[in-house]
């Protein structure tokens, strides 16, 4: 580096310079660091714009989220929902694998849990019930993943266009079963399905509607973070997803982990389908995904595939959501003033990954790092 | 790094618990207390009405603002369900929604929570519910359909006598066409153009109208495509039932271009988008209905199972008449709107109108919402010689195609 500054007249005032390595200790300053001065400049903006008092602000999107223990409930109900769909994302984003049909494979799940609820409920045992509910919805999902899997296995299509593709089509298969389940006649709406029997609704656990879902997907997080990282199979995903070359000189079969990886991937975003219409909604309708299959491609980004860091990103998400919602209703703030103060959050966040990989030289400290070298 | 992660969730969840233990000392106030559930915010003309209706109502009832709990922008989902619940959990004792969809998590709370009156607006499964504490409400909107229908008569007959439509206005059989940006083939809208376009004929009887359908309640290009393919086709007055200003603002631009078509809306006055076409639009008046709600529920008595009013008690009307209208129609609106009032005038007088060439002599609502209508629960909604909207139940309930109508998709 000194040889090069050599020819250079003049330095310029900033140069970027990627990181080594940096302590985690240090990484989740910047991040904290950040975090900090995205709410600073959210509370300037929420002053300017409307003479509130930042602080109440955030004290009522607090009060949102998790004032009560019926809105903690929801909240945590709404970020497994997120979770799962981002768990369902990791292993294919880690293999390079662009899944973008997260939504499509999401509502797919759901179209055939709630065909299940509405044809066997009541017919058939529930644990019966249960199981043809998560099979169903399980390999629904994945045959939405699959069939572009099986495009890119074999003739290289492009998976980002086909898997967002699918979502179309499973937004119309879920229109059209709407119109064909829909109660009462003429309302273009399923409604409540079984709202007084509750056959084939998550049953409490503990007198909570809501723990089987934190059950299910804290489970499955914990599973997909073991298989990626200490399995045979996640071992392949990050090769393949690195260098799909390196995988077939190391003797891997690319074409048979991206099939699996996908299976895996779309089935799990299903199975979010069967949590959403079984566990939350127990109605189907377009917007049961509620486009939360393009918010999870964010928090698995955001969390760099790593199953554990997608429960605070999740989190984040959701309490700014309901956060937004509380702040909508308290101060008559149109939902758009909270979706700027998100949008401010997110790009602090994403900024902060900046310089936890590059750190910044200015021109005189760079001079005097010269000097020290020298 | 997996310690720091650790601690921020072990924090993240202490908040959590902490904010469990703290919140169950805070509920519950003695107050009165509204909680109000809509699909938009006062940015859309359908919610913006229901939120001006509540405005008056609780100023002519001393209801003071921080008695309202708004919750704006709620899906027709479990997030009504959510909303709900919340409501009943910050103290409210009567709760309203204004959407259909809503209606089912609507439903769902009130059974959870019988204490508690829910009002789930232009629904129509309350009294079928079983439930005390669950009520639907709508207006007689086929009456203010029906007197905008009268100020497009008036054009079409102003229109006709100056000479100004061309062969392609006309239809076939020498009857002038209108035309209809519908939402979706229901009843509800059935109703609504069946209403405006028997007003329109009873100004000038030689009157055919296309009805073009967009699949959703708020599209504004979809919207705007639909009032351009039917003033291609040749419709001279183009009215709509979808709740966004996508037709009127089509037809301005047609009107400017030379085209003779005038545009009639729905909830909103369309004047600010469509000055120089608009007519008018047919609208309710919410604030009638919620200042009866909220008063009964106030003095703790129960809100009707079905309510629905129209002119007589100034539950509906029209917005103001544009600068387009055809001479003598303020007078003649003030004289169809008192027969309304009076009760003199049907909408739905079957001598009016014929399906498939026969007048209507018997049709039987189905108020089971079980596709069929041959149920004891199903009754006659024809006595009188006319058709009894909205009185069996408070949703509308008319769903016949009379001749005249053509729906195109």
């Amino acid at each position: 580096m000194s040889t090069q500054s050599v020819h250079v007249e003049r330095e310029p005032l900033v140069r970027m310079v990627k990181r080594d390595g940096i302590s985690n200790q240090k990484a989740w300053l910047i991040r904290g660091i950040s975090l900090g001065s995205a709410l600073v400049v959210c509370a300037l903006l929420i002053f300017m714009l409307t003479k509130l008092n930042p602080l109440k602000v955030y004290s009522s999107m607090f009060e949102g989220a998790l004032g009560t223990p019926r809105r903690t409930w929801v909240t945590l109900r709404d970020t497994m929902m997120l979770l799962c769909i981002s768990i369902g994302l990791a292993p294919a984003f880690k293999m390079r694998f662009w899944n973008i049909g997260a939504e499509g494979q999401v509502l797919i799940g759901g179209v055939a849990t709630a065909a299940c609820m509405i044809y066997l409920g009541g017919k058939v045992p529930t644990p019966v019930l249960f199981l043809v509910m998560v099979l169903a919805s399980t390999l629904s999902g994945a045959v939405w993943g699959l069939v572009p899997a099986i495009f890119k296995a074999k003739w290289n299509t492009n998976e980002t266009l086909f898997t967002l593709m699918m979502n179309y089509v499973a937004i119309q298969i879920t229109s059209y079963c709407v119109a064909l389940w829909e109660n009462p006649f003429g309302s273009n709406s399923v409604g409540i399905i079984h709202p007084n029997t509750e056959w084939g609704w998550f049953p409490k656990i503990f007198g909570q509607q809501y723990l089987l879902n934190v059950i299910i997907v804290m489970g499955l997080t914990v599973a997909m973070y073991v298989y990626l990282k200490y399995t045979k199979h996640g071992y392949e995903i990050s090769v393949v997803g690195e260098s799909e070359n390196t995988a077939r000189y190391a003797g891997i079969s690319v074409r048979k982990v991206i099939l699996r990886t996908m299976a895996i991937s779309s089935g799990i975003c299903g199975l979010a389908g069967f949590i959403a219409v079984s566990g939350a909604s127990h109605t189907i309708s377009v917007n049961t995904a509620d486009g939360r299959g393009f918010t999870a491609i964010i928090v698995a980004w955001l969390s760099k595939f790593n199953a554990v860091v997608m429960v605070l990103f999740s989190f984040l998400l959701v309490f700014l959501d309901k956060g937004a919602v509380e702040i909508a209703s308290k101060y008559g703030l149109n939902e758009y003033a909270s979706e700027i103060i998100e949008g401010i959050i997110l790009f602090f966040i994403l900024g902060s990954e900046f310089f936890i990989n590059y750190r910044l030289i200015f021109r005189h400290a760079g001079k005097k790092d010269k000097k020290e070298v020298a | 790094m997996k310690k720091v992660l650790s601690l921020i969730l072990a924090v993240t969840m202490l908040i959590g618990c902490c904010a469990m233990l703290a919140g169950c000392g805070n509920s519950g106030d003695d107050g009165f207390k509204i909680g109000v559930i809509l699909i938009g915010d006062e940015n859309e003309g359908y919610t913006y009405s229901h939120i001006k209706g509540i405005r008056e109502a609780a100023e002519s009832l001393g209801v003071k603002d921080e008695q309202i709990i708004w919750k704006y922008t709620v899906g027709e989902d479990e997030k009504c369900y959510d909303a709900a619940v919340d409501l009943v959990e910050s103290g409210c004792t009567v709760i309203f929604s204004n959407s259909y969809g809503h209606q089912s998590h609507m439903q769902k709370a009130a059974s959870e929570y019988p204490e508690i009156q829910f009002v789930a607006c232009t629904g129509d499964t309350a009294a079928i519910s079983g439930l005390d504490n669950f009520s639907n409400a709508f207006t007689f909107v086929y009456e203010s359909r029906f007197v905008s229908g009268v100020v497009a008569g008036m054009k079409i007959k102003e229109l006709v006598e100056a000479g100004k439509l061309t062969d392609a206005n006309y239809d076939a059989n020498g009857n002038v066409k209108m035309g209809y940006v519908g939402a979706y083939p229901y009843a509800e809208v059935v109703s609504g153009y069946t209403a405006f376009f028997l007003g329109a004929k009873s100004v000038y009887d030689k009157i055919s109208m296309e009805v073009q359908y967009t699949n959703s309640w708020f599209d504004i290009t979809a919207e705007a495509t639909a009032a351009e393919a039917l003033a291609a086709r040749g419709a001279v007055v183009i009215c709509q039932h979808a709740d966004s200003t996508g037709a009127p603002s089509a037809v301005q631009a047609l009107h400017k271009n030379g085209q003779v078509v005038y545009s009639v809306g729905y909830n909103v006055d369309m004047l600010s988008v469509a000055p120089d076409v608009a007519l008018t639009s047919a609208t309710n008046n919410w604030g009638v209905y919620y200042t009866y709600a909220i008063k009964a529920a106030m003095n703790g008595e129960k809100i009707a199972t079905n309510w629905a009013e129209g002119y007589k008690t100034g539950a509906v009307c029209i917005t103001a008449l544009g600068s387009a209208c055809a001479a003598g129609t303020a007078e003649k609106v003030a004289e169809v709107e008192a027969a309304l009032k009076a009760g003199t005038l049907h909408v739905f007088d079957t001598s009016k109108f014929t399906v498939e060439g026969k007048q209507v002599t018997s049709c039987i609502v189905d108020l089971d919402g079980n596709f069929a209508n041959t149920d004891p629960a199903d009754k006659e909604a024809v006595w009188d010689g006319y058709f009894h909207e909205s009185e069996l139940r408070s949703a509308p309930s008319f769903s016949l195609i009379i001749d005249g109508i053509t729906p195109l998709n």
